[in-house]
């Protein structure tokens, strides 16, 4: 495996006196997209957001492309061009379309902006048919490819994309999981998917990690997993 | 009563009218409405020998709660149910209401046209109207009456026909200049309607009123109506710029005041320490202003919503308990007078005594003291228009946009690069900055200031503004401070009153615009076409 992009080390992770992750270890390499699965309140969440800063990790070590950043503050974090698709959207209800894609950009350069809409509006064309809108009057599914777009116009090297199916429509989950497909396919771009959709996460990552009370317990490649017979029965067959 | 009686047009039956429920009901209505009078009505002091004296006056209570009652049964009956209802379904059609408003409008316009016009048929008006009741009581009720019905009608007028001329001067050279059509899309111009384009003329008729308001209340009460707007273009340049913190930030500060006695003091103690002119310490005030504005800024970063309030609360106490206690900096209660006055590039607007000339001299007039007013007029328009111009151009560049989010989602601000610290200390530092101008120029208005001017009550008063005008809105803040500051002005002849009006006033404001006067958000990116969503269809960021 070529050195990896994104790289978490024996990271422990609290709220108050709560640990919420327990020497976690992952790795993401470029081009790739990994997912992690897991229950309800098992640490995913955490982790990502651990990955940005917020809880800091209290052990261990968060390296992004040979730079330590596991003590930096999120906005710097964010600088490295990592982009965060965060859990439950949160876009800017009261802002247009437009507006949100431009608060995206705030990091990218001026003259690479025209470029990123078009590329977010091929993406999602309903999103240009919706740009004078507001956010908080779009669609849940809507609202969830606007908060894809709008970290994409960073132009990050990697993306962090938490539950991007909460609450939507299997078809819309299935529309959102082709573009991020594509977009690792044509662009190449390194995608770490937090889901617990288990079945679409692992049918799309090349990798995947499962996390079961803040420690990885299995991981493997995407077919591996799903084979599996743990995943199966805890995540896949309802509990069978 | 006829009980279930149907009517024999459509399938629709006039819903049977319940004599027993209406009954309950006025009870009811009677019964709050005594407890509520007997404590405001049915008691008042009097000044007597000796001090004060209760009178009772449970008659009255008694006959203003049974008014109530009957009013309530009535309106049971026959206005929410039963045949009123039918009556109102039927022959007022659905925009009624429109059709009686835009009659009251040019009711008033016409009015106020004559009054304008017409010069004294106002008094007569009155006079006349007073030789029909013939008592005294009357006689000055019916006058206060003519007298602050006619000052709003003729503002109707004025304001109407400002927007009317406006917008013919923008047709005429818009015509005139072909090229310039060509930065507005035909869709989005055909779209316009002529009342949209009417009612988007409403914020230059108040700039041009604004400028040429001295020339229009000319006369007698212009003195007096020139104090007034002063104090009013303070407020608004007050909610202005607690707008910045509040309604773009959304940052609830409730101890603006601070800043503003902040901006007060800098310009007294520097002007009557080291005899500085008005223009040097207004800047300097600025940065004190916005310097105490990041101090405050620092402890409170990780606070939100209630808890911010209450430490912001707490901070504008603080400071004016500090210079209530500094006796040596800031002379305690005593305050500060003798604070210079404003001066014309130099000149004087004083009558006598001093040395250099005096502006009437320099410019031959007579003196007249309404000169200083006009200037000062002038001043606090000129600050006021220069704080709306700032914010209006931060809101376009990236920081204002980050204020904007920061108010929608802290989280997802972080994750997209914004450095929420500093975002919050420049709202903090820029809507204080803009504070602490308003300060400096109350100080040289007043001459005086003390610790008595910068109380909670003030804060209070520009957070209503605020919140009443909608939040982020600009014109909403100009539109509540006239209504707030002018309307106890207005309403000064009627005493007592004019609380409840007050009172009322913002009930009224709270049933039919929750959001404020002025609450659709006004994107600051539109391609093409121009579309406003209102506030109450999008849902408040949560966070």
């Amino acid at each position: 495996m070529t050195a990896p992009l994104l790289s978490v080390r024996g990271v422990d992770a609290f709220y108050g006196n709560i640990q919420a992750l327990r020497s976690v270890n992952m790795d993401v390499a470029p081009g790739e997209i990994v997912t992690l699965i897991g229950a309800n309140g098992a640490g995913k969440t955490t982790l990502m957001m651990t990955v940005c800063g917020k809880p800091q990790a209290r052990h261990g070590q968060i390296v992004f492309d040979g730079t330590d950043i596991t003590k930096l503050p999120t906005h710097e974090i964010a600088r490295m061009s990592i982009a965060h698709a965060p859990e439950g959207r949160r876009i800017f209800p009261r802002m247009t379309v437009m507006e949100n894609l431009q608060m995206g950009a705030l990091l990218a350069p001026e003259a690479k902006f025209a470029e990123a809409q078009e590329m977010v509006f091929s993406l999602f064309p309903v999103l240009a048919k919706r740009r004078n809108q507001r956010g908080g009057t779009l669609s849940g599914g809507e609202q969830q490819m606007l908060a894809i777009s709008r970290a994409l116009m960073s132009w990050p090297r990697l993306l962090l994309l938490d539950e991007p199916s909460l609450g939507l429509a299997p078809l819309i989950v299935q529309q959102i999981f082709q573009v991020i497909r594509e977009l690792n396919a044509k662009q190449g771009l390194t995608v770490f998917l937090v889901e617990q959709n288990a079945y679409h996460a692992l049918k799309l990552a090349h990798r995947g990690y499962v996390m079961v009370n803040g420690k990885i317990t299995l991981s493997g490649t995407g077919r591996e997993l799903l084979a599996r017979d743990e995943v199966k029965a805890a995540y896949l067959e309802g509990g069978r | 009563m006829a009980e279930g009686v149907v009517m024999a047009t459509g399938a629709r039956s006039i819903e049977a009218p319940d004599v027993g429920e209406a009954l309950k009901q006025a009870i009811i209505a009677s019964g709050i409405a005594l407890i509520l009078f007997i404590a405001i009505v049915g008691i008042k002091t009097e000044n007597a020998q000796g001090g004060l004296a209760l009178i009772y006056r449970f008659g009255a209570a008694f006959s203003l709660a049974a008014t109530v009652g009957v009013v309530r049964f009535l309106f049971d009956l026959f206005v929410w149910r039963g045949l009123g209802r039918e009556i109102m379904q039927r022959w007022l059609p659905a925009g009624t209401l429109g059709t009686v408003m835009t009659a009251l409008v040019i009711a008033a316009y016409l009015l106020g046209a004559y009054y304008f016009i017409v010069p004294g048929s106002r008094l007569a008006l009155a006079e006349t109207l007073s030789d029909i009741f013939g008592d005294n009581e009357w006689r000055s009720r019916s006058r206060i009456f003519v007298e602050l019905t006619g000052q709003l009608v003729i503002a109707v007028f004025i304001v109407l026909s400002a927007m009317g001329i406006i917008m013919a001067l923008r047709r005429l050279f818009s015509a005139a200049i072909p090229a310039s059509r060509e930065a507005v899309p035909p869709a989005a111009r055909a779209e316009k309607t002529t009342l949209a384009e009417f009612g988007q003329q409403f914020a230059p008729a108040l700039l041009v009123i604004a400028v040429i308001l001295p020339v229009l209340v000319a006369g007698p009460q212009q003195r007096y109506a020139l104090d007034t707007a002063i104090q009013i273009l303070t407020y608004i340049m007050l909610g202005w710029g607690l707008n910045i913190v509040v309604g773009l930030a959304g940052l609830l500060d409730l101890g603006y005041v601070a800043f503003y006695a902040v901006g007060a003091y800098s310009y007294a103690l520097l002007s009557t320490s080291f005899g500085w002119s008005f223009w040097i310490c207004l800047p300097l005030a600025g940065i004190l202003a916005a310097f105490w504005g990041i101090m405050l800024g620092f402890p409170v970063l990780r606070l939100r919503g209630d808890y911010l309030a209450i430490v912001t609360l707490a901070f504008g106490e603080m400071i004016r308990i500090l210079l209530l206690n500094w006796q040596s900096l800031t002379n305690g209660p005593n305050g500060i007078s003798q604070i210079p006055k404003p001066s014309f590039f130099g000149l004087s607007f004083d009558r006598f005594g001093g040395s250099g000339t005096k502006f009437h001299e320099f410019f031959g007039l007579q003196y007249d003291a309404v000169y200083r007013i006009i200037f000062l007029y002038y001043i606090i328009l000129a600050l006021a228009l220069m704080v709306n111009f700032a914010s209006q151009r931060l809101r376009r560049l990236p920081i204002g946009r980050a204020w904007e989010a920061l108010r929608e989602d802290e989280i997802a601000c972080r994750s997209l690069g914004i450095n929420t610290v500093t975002t919050k200390l420049t709202a903090f530092a820029i809507g204080a900055m803009f504070g602490g101008f308003a300060g400096s120029f109350f100080a040289m208005r007043q001459g005086f200031i003390s610790p008595e001017s910068f109380t909670f009550h003030e804060s209070a008063l520009i957070l209503a503004i605020v919140v009443l005008g909608g939040l982020g809105s600009q014109i909403g803040v100009v539109v509540a401070a006239v209504a707030l500051i002018g309307s106890s002005e207005f309403f000064r002849d009627l005493e007592d009153y004019r609380m409840l009006i007050f009172g009322a006033s913002m009930v009224v404001i709270m049933v039919w615009r929750p959001r404020g006067l002025v609450s659709g958000r006004a994107p600051t990116v539109v391609l093409k076409e121009h579309k406003v969503i209102s506030g109450g269809l999008v849902k408040e960021g949560a966070g």
